[in-house]
C-alpha cells in the first residue's frame, strides 16, 4: 500500500501534502493530551500490524487495520498515522518522505470516514453480533477505500499507470476479506471487554 | 519453532538497521533532517538520468561513510525494490513511442524505459539517504530534532510515546504469540485464523490500553500534566554547518550539471 519516492507526479505529490497537512491539523485539534496515549496506541498498533503476516495461498499478506483505528479515533487517525508512516519511513524505509502526504491521505481518510460514519452505532450496542457486523464493515470498508485510493493516485499520473493501478487494486481484493474478518473479531471482543473505548471516543469527537 | 505466520520481522528491533560507529554519529539530527530534505527534493525534481545516477551515487558514499550494516540495508532496498518491480516491468510496454525491443507482440518503448529507470533510481536513492541520514538516529534523537525544527510540539510527544508503546506492544504480542504456538496455532487462509488474529489484536489492544492507563494514572499522581519535557537540544556545532554547506553545494552541483 506504500507508494515509493519518484512514481508520482509534482501535482499529485502537493496535493497529498496540502491535504494530509490539513487533516493532520484538525486531528491535533481534536486531540488533547488526555487522548495522546490512545492515539500513540494506535500508532503502534498500526506499525506492528505491518510485522503480522497472513498466509494467502502460497503468498503472505500484511494488516493495514486503518479501520479500527478509524473507529478508535475518528479524526485524530491523522496525526497517528503520520506518525507511524514517518517512523515507517525512517526505520525501514517503507514508502518515502516526498510521498509521505499521499500516503497518509490514502491510509487516514477512508479511516476517518469510516469513524465518522459508524461509530456512533458502534457506542450504542454491546452485542456481538453487531459489534462483528459493524467491525466488518469497518475494516472491509476501509481497505476496500485505500485500494481504490492507491490505484486512483496511480492511475492520475496518466494512462500507462492504468496497468499497475489495475493490478494493484485486484491484488489487494484478497486483503479485504482478512481485514473484514480480522476487524469484525478485533471490534467485538473489544466491544464486549472495554466497550468504554468506542464510547468515550464517540463523545469526545464527533 | 519457526510457525508460517512467524515473519522474519515479527519482532521490529531484529529488523532496525545496525551500523558501526562513523564520523556521521556527530552531526546534529536537525542538519541531518535538513540534508534529507533538500536531498529528496532535488532526486525526485529532477529528470535527467545522469543527475539521478549521481544522486544515487551520493546517498551510497554518504552510505559508506556511514558504515551502514551492508546485509541490513539490502534487506530493505529488496522489499522496495519487489514492491516497485511491477510498475517497472509494465511502464515500458504501456507507455507510447519508440519502440526499443518487442516481446511477444507488446513493444517496449523508449520513454516508458526511461520513465521506469527514473523511478527505479530516485526511489533507491531516497530510500538509501533516508536510511542513512535518519535511520542511524535514534527515535528520541529524531524526535529532539524535529521539535528543534518547529515541528508542533504535540506531533513530536505523539511519536516519543508512539516509539514508547511499540516496544511495550511487541513484547506483548510476543508474549500472546508464543501461548498461541503452545496451544498449536498455525496459520492457515481461513476463517479460523482471521478470526483468531482478530481476537489477538483486540486483545493486545485492550492489555495495552489497561497498562497505558495505569502508567498514565501513575503519572499524573506524580504530577504529570501530559508533557514530556524535552532533552534540549545539543547545541549546532561548526562541523554541522560545514556538513550542511559541503551537502547543499554537492547538491546545487547536481541541478547545475542537470540544467546543461
Amino acid at each position: 500500500m506504500h507508494i515509493v519516492d519518484g512514481a508520482l507526479s509534482n501535482e499529485i505529490l502537493a496535493i497529498g501534502a496540502v491535504v494530509g497537512a490539513l487533516g493532520v491539523a484538525k486531528g491535533l485539534r481534536d486531540m488533547d493530551y488526555e487522548q495522546m496515549p490512545v492515539t500513540a496506541l494506535l500508532a503502534s498498533v498500526f506499525f506492528v500490524a505491518s510485522y503480522i503476516h497472513l498466509p494467502v495461498g502460497v503468498s503472505s499478506i500484511h494488516l493495514i487495520l486503518n479501520g479500527l483505528i478509524g473507529l478508535a479515533l475518528g479524526w485524530a487517525a491523522f496525526p497517528a498515522l503520520l506518525v507511524a508512516l514517518l517512523l515507517q519511513a525512517v526505520f525501514f524505509g517503507f514508502g518515502g518522505f516526498l510521498v509521505l502526504g499521499v500516503n497518509l491521505i490514502n491510509i487516514a481518510i477512508p479511516a476517518v470516514l469510516v469513524g465518522l460514519l459508524l461509530r456512533h452505532a458502534l457506542a450504542i450496542t454491546t452485542q456481538k453480533r453487531q459489534l462483528a457486523m459493524l467491525g466488518a464493515l469497518a475494516g472491509g470498508g476501509a481497505v476496500t477505500l485505500t485500494a481504490f485510493m492507491v490505484a486512483g493516485t496511480l492511475a492520475l499520473n496518466g494512462d500507462a499507470f492504468l496497468p499497475a493501478a489495475k493490478l494493484a487494486f485486484l491484488s489487494s481484493l484478497p486483503l479485504v476479506v482478512i481485514e473484514a474478518a480480522v476487524t469484525a473479531a478485533a471490534v467485538a471482543l473489544i466491544g464486549q471487554v472495554k466497550p468504554e473505548l468506542f464510547a468515550v471516543a464517540a463523545r469526545t469527537s464527533s | 519453532m519457526s510457525a508460517p505466520l512467524e515473519h522474519s520481522g515479527f519482532s521490529w528491533r531484529g529488523q532496525a538497521l545496525r551500523h558501526g560507529s562513523s564520523r556521521l554519529d556527530r552531526i546534529e539530527p536537525r542538519a541531518r533532517i535538513l540534508a534529507l530534505a533538500s536531498f529528496a527534493f532535488v532526486a525526485v525534481l529532477s529528470q535527467s538520468l545522469s543527475v539521478l545516477v549521481m544522486a544515487l551515487l551520493m546517498s551510497i558514499s554518504l552510505a559508506v561513510v556511514a558504515r551502514l550494516d551492508i546485509k541490513r540495508v539490502w534487506r530493505r532496498i529488496l522489499a522496495v525494490d519487489l514492491f516497485i518491480l511491477l510498475l517497472l516491468i509494465s511502464l515500458p510496454f504501456t507507455t507510447p513511442g519508440e519502440p526499443v525491443f518487442e516481446w511477444r507482440q507488446f513493444s517496449a518503448s523508449e520513454e516508458g524505459l526511461i520513465h521506469a529507470l527514473q523511478i527505479g533510481l530516485k526511489a533507491n536513492a531516497v530510500l538509501l539517504a533516508g536510511l542513512t541520514l535518519l535511520g542511524t538516529l535514534s527515535a528520541n534523537q529524531l524526535g529532539t530534532g524535529l521539535a528543534g525544527l518547529r515541528v508542533p510540539e504535540k506531533i513530536v510527544h505523539l511519536m516519543l510515546f508512539s516509539v514508547r508503546y511499540m516496544d511495550v506492544i511487541g513484547r506483548e504480542l510476543k508474549k500472546m504469540r508464543r501461548a498461541m504456538r503452545a496451544r498449536g496455532f498455525v496459520a492457515c487462509t481461513n476463517w479460523h485464523t482471521w478470526r483468531a488474529t482478530g481476537y489477538l489484536i483486540g486483545m493486545l489492544f485492550v492489555r495495552s490500553l489497561d497498562r497505558a492507563e495505569r502508567v498514565h494514572k501513575a503519572m499524573k499522581c506524580r504530577g504529570f500534566d501530559g508533557r514530556f519535557f524535552l532533552l534540549p537540544t545539543p547545541p549546532w556545532q561548526t562541523r554541522d554547518s560545514y556538513f550542511l554547506g559541503v551537502w547543499l553545494l554537492a547538491l546545487a552541483a547536481l541541478c547545475l550539471g542537470g540544467l546543461q
